[in-house]
């Protein structure tokens, strides 16, 4: 074995090697200050604005929660392909069954606001589109908000290609329409929509209109013949069959083929043991659960905080009779951007894409490019000003979380992206878009979201995340084995 | 990002600025190039990564010997086993 006694070693505890500065504390104060300021003043001016405050604080506890954790869905599966490291992929299983559990007594109250979404192989194909991006990205669609929160400048170009992709491809019309099979043509117009979405005019419309809407919506209670709301169906259908049972197999397909190596080499180094029991195995799989404490207990507290989070939105719309809070904007006198149906997008619980499309959408519309004659902005989502968009509350608040995580921990620092990380940043974010919008949703609203609420379109989203990030990973290891290569031979290896 | 040898049987590998997963990847490049005692000396700054190389070097038994954090860039030394 070669030394290395000429190597200057630096061992320096964290806390002391990195003192916090003073700044950095005022302004976590200041970040949570403003939040405050927002919820109080709006509050005093309408206390319809508590909806929104809600979506705020939810989104910051989101924000804490992904910063402290290092919480990004895009990790789970490619460190799992590119560097064999299952952290990512247990604290992801972790916060889903926490989400089940708090989610299957919220629903068995009947306060849930989950709905189901169609069931079928589209939602394989946009996990695919989705895992390349997300790969490609160098974070999930929540992963690179909370990154911005760090100061992250590639996540920031991320967000802003996800959100201008959605705008323009939920609209997308044209040449696109001789893409699209006369089946679903013939189905979308069938179903009645009103005239000013036209509907029989674009891609997306007639995909989710014409095919989409005619799968079958389900979860598994209901597979099992139960209800939703009983207590069979939420804790036995929708939390032991769905999450649960799952969730346990595949970590431990996880412990078998990438952490079991690893402790049983370190049990025949520590003591020599060379004979494996079941109650060994139990052990090694115990201790993967438990090899990041901080990303273990990320997990914890976002399912913990995602099921309260419908539990509260769904108090909510209870104590101010409404639905949607298409209705409480109108209430308070705000009617542009509301969709045909007096909605606009309220899911009731954390989701990430739909407001960044949103925004973008309003955007395009203010400067007169038509964004309300489609299904996702027109018929269902609206475009309201994001400066009153619930959902566009909770995700700056998780921003602004994030902030205050990485501020408080000497981590946030102002990265400006290089051109090649700004161009990975905005083909996958591209793709991340697509992705989205063919699943109804991101790594959140479509996969932790639904697996969690019993909804096996969340499964079969995942599968296609789980193979596109296997592509993407694929791609990388040779993208960097070129440039590696190249460095090597300057050492004379 | 940048890969040199500073000394016998010690290295450095700066990825300074990359974002996941390239920090993590070049690691594991760098460190299965490396013959067993040699040091790798990784700069980074992005915090994410950080704990995906912690991971995997518990898992391969690869040893971080030294940790130095200064703001949010990280300069870490991992032996190899």
């Amino acid at each position: 074995m070669s030394s290395a006694t000429n190597v200057e070693t630096i061992a320096l505890p964290g806390a002391e090697a990195n003192a916090l500065p003073r700044k950095n504390v005022l302004w976590a104060y200041g970040i949570v200050g403003l939040f405050a300021l927002i919820s109080l003043g709006t509050f005093a001016y309408n206390e319809y604005y508590t909806y929104l405050s809600v979506y705020l604080w939810f989104g910051f506890i989101y924000g804490v929660c992904l910063q402290y954790g290092r919480f990004c869905f895009s990790s789970a599966f490619r460190d799992l392909f590119a560097v064999g490291v299952p952290r990512m992929a247990v604290g992801i299983m972790i916060a889903t069954v926490l989400f089940a559990l708090v989610g299957a007594f919220v629903t068995a109250t009947g306060l849930s606001t989950f709905h189901p979404a169609p069931t079928s192989f589209h939602a394989v194909v946009a996990g695919f589109i989705f895992g390349v991006g997300m790969v490609f990205a160098g974070g999930c669609a929540s992963g690179s908000l909370y990154k911005a929160g760090e100061g992250n400048g590639v996540a920031v170009i991320v967000i802003l290609s996800i959100s201008v992709t959605q705008a323009i491809f939920a609209d997308v019309g044209g040449w696109t329409n001789r893409l699209v099979p006369q089946a679903w043509h013939e189905s979308a117009l069938s179903k009645g929509l009103p005239e000013v979405i036209n509907v029989g005019d674009g891609w997306v419309d007639q995909y989710l209109a014409g095919y989409v809407w005619n799968q079958p919506v389900t979860t598994y209670a209901q597979i099992m013949g139960w209800s939703n709301e009983s207590v069979a169906g939420a804790f036995l259908g929708n939390l032991m069959i769905g999450v649960v049972i799952p969730a346990t197999a595949l970590l431990a397909i996880v412990y078998v083929f990438w952490s079991r190596r690893g402790f049983k080499n370190k049990r025949v180094k520590a003591g020599g043991q060379t004979d494996f029991t079941f109650k060994d195995e139990l052990a090694g799989y115990w201790t993967m659960i438990m090899a990041s404490k901080r990303t273990a207990i990320a997990g914890l507290v976002l399912g913990i905080a995602a099921g309260l989070h419908m539990f509260v939105i769904q108090g909510l719309r209870v104590k101010f009779g409404v639905k949607n809070a298409g209705t409480l904007l109108e209430r308070m006198g705000f009617d542009f951007g509301i969709s045909v149906n007096g909605t606009v997008f309220d899911p009731g619980y954390w989701y990430v894409t739909t407001q960044e499309a949103q925004w973008v959408g309003w955007v395009f519309q203010k400067l007169g490019s038509e964004k309300m004659d489609n299904i996702y902005f027109g018929f269902v989502n609206g475009i309201p000003n994001p400066a009153i968009n619930p959902a566009d509350w909770m995700s700056l608040a998780l921003i602004g979380g994030a902030a205050v995580m990485a501020l408080l921990h000497n981590e946030f620092k102002f990265k400006k992206p290089t051109l090649e990380l700004a161009t990975w940043a905005l083909i996958g974010g591209a793709l991340m878009g697509i992705g989205s919008r063919l699943g109804l949703g991101c790594n959140v609203g479509a996969f932790f979201v639904r697996v969690s609420q019993g909804d096996p379109s969340g499964w079969l989203f995942g599968l296609g995340m789980i193979g596109g990030a296997y592509i993407g990973v694929k791609f990388f290891n040779w993208w960097t084995e070129r440039k590696m290569a190249k460095e090597f031979a300057a050492c004379d290896f | 990002m940048k890969f040199e040898k500073k000394a016998d049987h010690a290295y450095l590998l700066d990825v300074k600025g990359y974002v996941c997963p390239h920090p993590q990847i070049y690691t594991k490049k760098a460190l299965e190039k490396l013959q067993p005692g040699d040091i790798l000396e990784v700069v980074f700054d992005n915090p994410s990564s950080g704990e995906s190389i912690s991971t995997m070097c518990d898992i391969t038994g690869n040893e971080i010997v030294g940790r130095a954090q200064e703001g949010a860039q990280c300069n870490w030394n991992i032996q190899k086993a």
